[in-house]
């Protein structure tokens, strides 16, 4: 037995329009200030404005949203007394926009006592919805929480079932000013999901079928998003493929590139998306030598390879990584510009925070300390997993 | 030689496995905090049993049958009917998906046992590793 969670999705042109059915009274907008700044909550008031909402921003969402940010945010929502929260950006304000929903409705909780494991019963003080403004994280339709530690400098792997969003609003638009290099990252943050939404020991029959289309999607359209970002075609399929792949890992879950990238991001600052797909091939590479055929079948099903095993998964792997390298993305950590002194610095740590993440409960196969150390090393050189 | 489930013999032969795994030592050398185990009844066993395992530094501190569960008090307890438990032993269900699904119920500060998933991880595939005899075989 397993479940599948979503949201009403509401996607498209004019997805926003959707506001003025939503009976909201008081809306608390969850965001960061580059949103603010780029004009993207405009949209979002002009419409709350037409249904006679009241509404009030929290804008001190920073990146790696961290504890005493949700704090903060989930007092601010205490004095406006919200009866919807409306989370607008990219994955950051939008797990902080769960977080402060969640720590609303229920003052005993501590962010970090989010888990997938207790009932919270939400939804007695207000709801949620979500609108994307990357094309990449799924967050918008996940109900994952990432927080930062910010004492240990560690991601921790927070939510429940519960706090996954009433609506979702995936509007292209309001992702379409996005620059290439955050284009870059965030489409491949969503390739690493479908991929590993996929591979990961909780896949299934409910999410396969998403994750095959997303990355099908993603590898087509990616590199056209970002060298022309006026390309709308591409700029709506890479929206829709980002929340498609959010389905899939969200009711599945990732693995070790996700692990690995959550320990890179926090100890050197990578980029979210640059981050796990930089570790992506050496995780399929590492998967496939011993355990699971599944990127193989995935790469059949791609149309990338019809060769079994390890074969079919080198040549998934190499399309992950021409595609990273036709986006202008690092393919090593070398690459992501990190120093050879301050890597093996921070190695120790890089491993023991990867083995520790909850991503990694869900590798086809478990690296032991000694493998995953070797994979960080090999992903630093940029050479081919051969262990 | 195989172990019934539940039993003191069966909890004995688990922290004896766990005491020469070097990758659970690894995974849970700062770890502190003892687990009882609650086997409930259900179609397959009659009975309840509390399963005692402590554990401390990577290393297991061993491990008893209880006659009941506040005999030793410990910071975790886990609670599932018997057939539950077979499927986890048995590695058919997934112990973290079981109590998503509230198959399994914790007891016990939740956030630190999240920070060792792979301890869990190797705890469960240790479980796996003790030859089981079940009751009625
Ligand atoms: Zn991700």
């Amino acid at each position: 037995m397993w479940t599948f969670v979503s949201p009403k999705i509401v996607f498209g042109e004019d997805a926003l329009d959707e506001l003025l059915s939503v009976p909201i009274r008081r809306a608390l907008i969850v965001t960061d200030r580059t949103i603010r700044e780029l004009g993207l909550i405009e949209p979002i008031a002009d419409r709350l404005g037409k249904i006679g909402a009241t509404w009030e921003v929290f804008d001190g969402v920073r990146p790696d949203p961290d504890v005493p940010t949700v704090l903060a945010g989930a007092d601010a929502a205490r004095s406006f007394e919200p009866d919807w929260i409306l989370g607008i950006g990219g994955g950051s304000p939008l797990d902080a926009a769960k977080a402060i929903w969640v720590l609303y409705e229920r003052p005993d909780l501590q962010p970090g006592e989010i888990n997938p494991f207790i009932d919270l019963g939400l939804r007695k003080r207000a709801r949620l919805i979500t609108v994307p403004t990357t094309s990449g994280t799924g967050a918008d339709v996940t109900w994952a929480i990432v927080l930062t530690d910010p004492v240990e400098k560690r991601k921790m792997g927070l939510g429940n079932r519960e706090n996954v969003a009433d609506i979702a609003l995936v509007d292209p638009s309001m992702a379409a000013g996005m620059p290439p290099r955050l284009t870059a990252d965030t489409g491949l943050d969503a390739l690493t999901h479908a991929i590993e939404g996929f591979i990961c020991t909780w896949h299934t029959d409910m999410t396969d079928g998403l994750c095959v289309h997303a990355a099908g999607e993603i590898l087509q359209y990616l590199l056209r998003a970002v060298e022309d970002g006026s390309d709308l075609e591409a700029r709506t399929r890479m929206h829709h493929a980002a929340t498609v792949a959010g389905l899939g890992f969200g009711n599945a879950m990732a693995s070790i590139a996700h692990a690995m990238g959550h320990a890179l991001g926090s100890t050197f600052e990578i980029p979210h998306g640059r981050a796990v797909a930089l570790a992506l091939p050496y995780t399929l590479e590492f998967a496939a030598r011993e355990t699971s055929d599944r990127a193989a079948v995935l790469a059949a099903r791609l149309a990338i390879s019809a060769k079994p095993g390890e074969a079919g998964t080198r040549a998934l792997a190499a399309a992950v990584r021409g595609l990273i390298s036709n986006v202008g993305n690092p393919g090593s950590i070398a690459e992501a510009g990190i120093s050879r002194e301050a890597f093996d610095g921070a190695l120790d740590k890089l491993v023991s925070d990867a083995e520790n993440d909850t991503q990694m409960i869900t590798a086809p196969r478990s690296p032991s300390s000694e493998e995953l150390r070797a994979l960080f090393t090999t992903a630093y050189d940029g050479n081919a997993v051969s262990f | 030689m195989s172990f019934r489930f539940p039993s003191n013999e069966w909890i004995v032969e688990l922290s004896r496995l766990l005491n020469e795994s070097p990758s659970y030592e690894s995974s849970a050398k700062d770890w502190e905090g003892d687990f009882v185990f609650v086997v409930e009844p259900d179609d397959g066993f009659a009975e309840t049993a509390y399963l005692y395992l402590g554990l401390r530094h990577g290393k297991s501190t061993g491990g008893a049958l209880l006659a009941a569960p506040d005999e030793r008090p410990t910071e975790y307890r886990i609670s599932a009917p018997f057939g539950v438990w077979r499927k986890v032993i048995e590695g058919e269900l997934d112990p973290i998906q079981g109590m998503m699904m509230r198959k399994l119920k914790l007891d016990g500060n939740l956030m630190k046992i999240m920070r060792y998933p792979k301890a869990a991880k190797e705890i469960v595939s240790c479980c796996a590793d003790v030859p089981t005899m079940w009751p009625g075989n």
